[in-house]
C-alpha cells in the first residue's frame, strides 16, 4: 500500500497573519487584566485557516501506517482491531465532561465503569483486586514494585534489595526495578526458552524481593514450570510479578492467579482494544492478591456494604464512592484516578465479549500465530519450533550469514509491500530476531496474504539479497539516517528559520 | 488451520500443567450486542449526574471549547491506531506531528527542547525531579505547597522508592510561594531543585523574585517550573524568562476532555544542557538514503529498551494520541485564538471574582494575580456551603480543607470562556442564600 510521497511543510512554516479562525469572540487585550510585568510580549505561533489545518493533518495521517489500513504483525503489542463503539461511549458527554472532582453521588455511573471493570478483570486474572491507577504498562511496573517495596517494610523485612529478571523480560522490567532502588538479577533462559526450576532455586535467597515474569514468556513459549517456580519465589519470602504484557494469550484459559503470581499487569492498550494512538495513552491496572491489597495506591472505588476482594462486578443498586482514606497505600501514582476513558472503552469490550468471547479471544490468538509460524518455518529459522501461543520468534541469523539481509531488511521490505513490520531485535537472547503476533482480529485471507508476501521476500533474500537491502522504495522516505538525528540533534524547528 | 499446525484442535494448542488450568467460574460482565452495550452506557451516563450541574470546578483539569476540527481530525484511523512510530518509514506522518509538538511545547514554555509528553502534569514534575537528582546528584527536592497537591503526593510516591526527600516551602498571606526562608534552605546545597507552579494551585501568578531566583541559581540547585493550567502559557510571562530550567506541566487545556481524570497529557521542556536527562520519547529532524527530509525518534540511547535498568527512566507509553489532540488544537487556534482565549477566561474570571465577592461575608482570600482560579472565604465550612450550593444545581468548585486543613473555610473556583454571566449570576445569587442560612444557622 503505498503512501503518497507529498512533502508536508511544518504547521510553523505555512500560516500567516490574518489567517486566525473565529473560534471565540474577539477578546479585550491581556494588558486589561494583567500587570504589564506578567503578560507575554510574544507568543511566535503561526494562524492558519482550517483547511490549511486540515489538509496539513490529513496528509499527515496518510503517511502513517495504523491498523485500520495496514496488518502490524507486531510482537508483544497485541495490535488487534480497536472497535469505533468503545471511542463512542469514551466521548458520551457525562463521561468525556466529568471532573475528576466532582462529588461522588454526581458520579455514580463512572464509578460504576470502574467497579464493574476493576472486579471483571479480578475475576479474569485470579487476583483479590485491581488499581486502576496507573497509566501504562512501565507505569503499573512501578506501582507494583513500589507496593512491594511497602509490603517488605510493613513486615520489616528491610534485606530484600534485588529483582529477579530473566532475559526474555520487557526492558521496562529492570528500568521500573531501578526506579525503586532494587539491584537486578538476570536470569538465563534454559535451552527450551524458558526460566528453569534449578536456575530459579540458584537465585532466589533471602535479598530476593521480586521476581518479574510474563507467561507466556516473550518467546511465545508457557512457562510450564510456572507453578514450582512461585513456589520456590514464595519459599524464598519474595513475591510473584507478572508482566501482562503477554495476557491476549491467557484469558479463560489459566490465570496468573493460580499460577502463583502476587502482583500483576494489564496492558489494557493490547488486550483490551483500547487504540494505541501512535504510543499512548495507555492504561496498566495493578492487579494484587489478597495480602496486598492495603497497599494500593489511592484512590480505590469501594461500593457500600460490598467486600473489595469477594464482591461481585454488578453494580445496580449499588453506591460507589472513591476510597482515600487507605493508610498502608503506597501514596498515588498520577493526576486523579485512571484513564478513565480507556476504562469505558476497555469495559465495553469486556461487554462485547462476555468470559466466553475473552476465551475465544485467547484460543484464536494463538491459533492464528501458530498458523504463521508453522507456514514460513521452512523458509527461516525458528528457534524454538514447538507450539507457540500468541506470539513466536523467528531468526534471520542463518539468512544474515548467508546472504546479508538482515532482520530489519526483512521488516523493512514488508514495509514495502503494505505491511507493518514485526518486532526485530527483542528478545535480546534470539540473535536477528523477528517477533510475530497476529492477533485474533485478523482473518485467514489476510493471514494467508502475509505468509505469501513474506514467503517471498525469505525466497528473495536468498535469490537477490540486493533487492531485499534495497527496500523500501514505496514508502514516503527511504531509511533514515539515525546517527546524523542522534549526533545532530535537531528536536525542534526554530522561528529563525521562517 | 489446525490441519497447517500440525494439531487436532485449538484444544491441543492452549493446553497448560493441571496446576495452573483454569478451574474457576469467571464472574465477567455478560457478552452483549453493540446496541445493547450502547444502551447499558446509556444507563451509566445517566447516572453521572453532574453534566445537569452548573460547575466552577478547576484545580488541574479544565473544560475549554474545543472546535470540532481537531477531533474530527484526530479520530483518523491513521493516527488513532498506529503503534509507537518505530518504524519510521511508514511513520512519517506521526513522527512529524509529534515533532511540531515538541516545537509547540519548546515554543510556549520558552525552552530550547521539548519531549514527546508523558502520562500527565504529576508525573511530568515527578520525572522532572528525577532530572534534577540525576544532573546534581543530590537527594532532595524543594517543593511550594502552593503546587498542586496531587502533583505533590506524586512526586512524593516517586520519590519514597528513590529514598529521596521531600520538603516543603510556605505559603505567603497573599497565596503565592513564601520564599523568604529559602536562602537558609538552600545553604547547605542539599536541594537538586527547587519547584514552584505558576500559575500556582491557587490560580496565582507565582514566579519567583529575581532575588529567589538568583540564590537557587548560586547553590547550583535547579529551579522546576510547573504549569498546570497550559492556557496560561499563551499569557503570561514564559518559564524561561522567569528563571526555569526544567519546565513541566500539563496540556490538557488545549483540546483535550477533564474525562473524570485521564488521558491527560504531560510535558518536559529544558534547557539545551538538560537533553541527555530527558525521559522518554523524542522526534528528531534528519533525512533518509536520498537526503530528503525524514522523521525519527532519536537518542533512544537514555531509554529503557536500550538502556535496561541504566535508563533515564522506565517510561515506554507516551500520550502520543492526546499530544496529537493538543498540536491540531494549537495548529487550528493559532496565536490569534490562544491570546483570545486566554483572555476571555482572564475577563471571566475577572466577572466572577466581582460577582462573589459582592456576597456579603464572601471574600478574596489570596489577593495575588491569578489566571482564571480565585480562593474565596466563606463564613462557613466550605463543605457546607458546596452542599447548599449542590442542592441549587451548581458545583461551586472545591473545598481547599480537602488539601489544606488550614483553608477548610475556602473554595478554590475556575471560570474559562466557557463559563456564562448568566451562571456567575446563578452561582452568586445561590452563594448569597447558602451565605445566609450559615450565618443564621450559627
Amino acid at each position: 500500500m503505498p503512501l503518497p510521497a507529498f512533502d508536508t511543510p511544518l504547521i510553523f512554516e505555512t500560516g500567516q497573519d490574518g489567517r486566525a479562525n473565529r473560534y471565540v469572540a474577539p477578546a479585550p487585550p491581556l494588558a486589561e487584566f494583567l500587570p504589564a510585568s506578567a503578560v507575554r510580549d510574544d507568543l511566535p505561533l503561526p494562524d492558519n485557516s482550517e483547511l490549511d489545518v486540515v489538509r496539513h493533518f490529513t496528509r499527515l495521517s496518510q503517511k502513517t501506517f495504523g491498523i485500520d489500513t495496514t496488518f502490524y504483525p507486531l510482537g508483544s503489542c497485541t495490535m488487534k482491531y480497536n472497535p469505533r463503539i468503545n471511542d463512542a461511549l469514551a466521548n458520551l458527554p457525562a463521561m468525556r465532561d466529568l471532573h475528576p472532582y466532582a462529588p461522588d453521588e454526581l458520579a455514580q455511573g463512572a464509578l460504576a465503569v470502574m467497579w464493574e471493570l476493576e472486579r471483571s478483570l479480578a475475576s479474569l486474572f485470579g487476583m483479590a483486586a485491581f488499581s486502576l491507577n496507573p497509566a501504562a504498562g512501565a507505569h503499573a511496573e512501578l506501582t507494583a514494585l513500589l507496593i512491594a517495596k511497602a509490603y517488605f517494610a510493613k513486615r520489616g523485612d528491610a534485606k530484600r534489595t534485588t529483582v529477579i529478571v530473566p532475559d526474555t523480560a520487557h526492558g521496562t522490567n529492570p528500568a521500573s526495578a531501578a526506579m525503586v532502588g532494587y539491584k537486578v538479577v538476570s536470569l538465563k533462559s534454559d535451552e527450551r526458552g524458558r526460566v528453569s526450576l534449578e536456575a530459579i532455586k540458584a537465585a532466589v535467597g533471602d535479598d530476593t524481593a521480586v521476581c518479574m515474569m510474563t507467561n507466556p514468556n516473550t518467546l511465545g513459549l508457557f512457562e510450564d514450570q510456572i507453578h514450582e517456580i512461585a513456589a520456590a519465589v514464595h519459599a524464598a519470602g519474595g513475591l510473584m510479578y507478572y508482566d501482562g504484557a503477554n495476557a491476549n494469550a491467557l484469558m479463560g484459559n489459566s490465570r496468573p492467579g493460580d499460577m502463583g503470581f502476587d502482583l500483576m499487569h494489564l496492558n489494557l492498550h493490547k488486550t483490551f482494544s483500547i487504540p494505541h494512538g501512535g504510543g499512548g495513552a495507555g492504561a496498566g491496572p495493578v492487579g494484587v492478591a489478597a495480602h496486598l491489597v492495603p497497599f494500593l495506591p489511592v484512590p480505590v472505588v469501594r461500593a457500600e456494604g460490598v467486600d473489595e476482594i469477594t464482591g461481585d462486578w454488578r453494580s445496580d443498586e449499588r453506591t460507589f464512592h472513591l476510597d482515600f482514606d487507605r493508610p498502608d497505600a503506597i501514596g498515588t501514582m498520577r493526576s486523579f484516578w485512571s484513564n478513565f476513558a480507556h476504562m469505558v472503552r476497555a469495559l465495553a469490550y469486556c461487554y462485547a465479549n462476555g468470559a466466553a468471547g475473552l476465551t475465544r479471544v485467547s484460543q484464536l490468538a494463538i491459533l492464528n500465530a501458530n498458523y504463521i509460524r508453522a507456514s514460513i518455518k521452512d523458509l527461516i529459522d525458528i528457534p524454538y519450533d514447538e507450539p507457540n501461543r500468541h506470539e513466536f520468534v523467528a531468526s534471520a541469523a542463518s539468512i544474515k550469514r548467508e546472504t546479508g539481509v538482515r532482520a530489519l531488511d526483512i521488516g523493512k521490505a514488508l514495509l514495502d509491500r503494505g505491511y507493518h513490520a514485526p518486532t526485530v531485535y527483542f528478545p535480546l537472547l534470539v540473535p536477528e530476531c523477528l517477533m510475530i503476533e497476529p492477533t485474533e482480529t485478523e482473518s485467514k485471507e489476510t493471514l494467508d496474504a502475509f505468509i505469501a508476501a513474506l514467503r517471498d521476500i525469505l525466497i528473495a533474500a536468498r535469490d537477490n539479497p540486493q533487492s531485499v537491502l534495497d527496500t523500501p522504495v514505496n514508502t514516503v522516505v527511504g531509511r533514515v539516517d539515525e546517527t546524523r538525528a542522534a549526533r545532530q540533534p535537531d528536536l525542534r524547528w526554530h522561528p529563525a528559520e521562517a | 488451520m489446525v490441519r497447517v499446525v500440525g494439531v487436532d484442535s485449538i484444544d491441543d494448542l492452549v493446553r497448560v500443567p493441571d496446576a495452573v488450568a483454569l478451574t474457576a467460574e469467571l464472574d465477567v460482565v455478560p457478552a452483549r450486542s453493540e446496541m445493547e452495550i450502547a444502551e447499558r452506557f446509556g444507563e451509566l451516563a445517566a447516572r453521572t449526574t453532574a453534566s445537569a450541574y452548573t460547575s466552577f470546578l478547576g484545580a488541574g483539569a479544565y473544560r475549554h471549547y474545543v472546535p470540532p476540527v481537531v477531533g474530527a481530525i484526530a479520530m483518523r484511523g491513521e493516527f488513532l491506531t498506529s503503534y509507537t512510530p518505530y518504524q519510521a518509514e511508514v511513520s512519517q506522518g506521526y513522527l512529524q506531528a509529534i515533532y511540531e509538538w515538541q516545537t509547540y511545547i519548546a515554543l510556549l514554555t520558552g525552552m530550547d527542547v521539548a519531549n514527546a509528553s508523558v502520562y500527565d502534569g504529576a508525573t511530568a514534575l515527578a520525572e522532572g525531579a528525577i532530572m534534577a537528582i540525576n544532573a546534581t546528584g543530590r537527594k532532595a527536592i524543594l517543593v511550594s505547597r502552593a503546587v498542586h497537591p496531587q502533583y505533590r503526593a506524586v512526586l512524593r510516591t516517586y520519590a519514597r522508592g528513590l529514598d529521596v526527600a521531600v520538603d516543603e516551602l510556605p505559603l505567603a498571606s497573599d497565596g503565592t510561594t513564601d520564599a523568604s526562608q529559602l536562602d537558609a534552605a538552600l545553604a547547605d546545597q542539599r536541594y537538586a531543585a527547587v519547584v514552584v507552579q505558576s500559575p500556582n494551585f491557587f490560580g496565582a501568578i507565582d514566579t519567583l523574585a529575581p532575588a529567589a531566583v538568583a540564590a537557587i541559581r548560586a547553590t547550583k540547585t535547579l529551579l522546576i517550573g510547573v504549569t498546570a493550567e497550559a492556557l496560561a502559557l499563551a499569557a503570561l510571562v514564559p518559564p524561561s524568562s522567569w528563571g526555569v530550567d526544567i519546565a513541566v506541566g500539563e496540556g490538557q487545556s488545549f483540546g483535550n476532555a477533564v474525562a473524570y481524570g485521564g488521558p491527560h497529557v504531560g510535558f518536559i521542556a529544558a534547557r539545551e544542557e538538560q537533553l541527555r536527562r530527558i525521559p522518554g520519547r523524542l522526534v528528531g529532524r534528519t533525512v533518509d538514503n536520498d537526503g530528503r527530509t525524514a522523521y525519527v525518534l532519536t537518542l533512544q540511547a537514555r531509554e529503557q529498551h536500550i538502556r535496561r535498568e541504566k535508563a533515564t527512566s522506565n517510561i515506554c507509553t507516551n500520550q502520543a494520541h492526546c499530544a496529537l489532540v493538543a498540536t491540531i488544537y494549537l495548529a487550528a487556534l493559532g496565536k490569534t485564538g490562544l491570546r483570545d482565549v486566554a483572555a476571555h477566561n482572564l475577563a471571566r474570571t475577572a466577572e466572577l471574582r466581582a460577582a462573589v465577592t459582592a456576597v456579603d461575608g464572601v471574600h478574596l482570600r489570596f489577593t495575588a494575580t491569578s489566571f482564571n482560579e480565585i480562593v474565596v472565604r466563606v463564613p462557613a465550612p466550605a463543605a457546607e456551603i458546596l452542599r447548599v450550593l449542590q442542592s441549587r444545581g451548581i458545583i461551586g468548585g472545591l473545598d481547599l480543607g480537602r488539601f489544606y486543613p488550614d483553608l477548610a473555610d475556602c473554595i478554590l473556583m475556575n471560570a474559562t470562556e466557557l463559563t456564562t454571566s448568566a451562571q456567575i449570576a446563578q452561582l452568586a445569587g445561590a452563594l448569597k442564600d447558602a451565605v445566609r442560612d450559615a450565618v443564621a444557622s450559627v
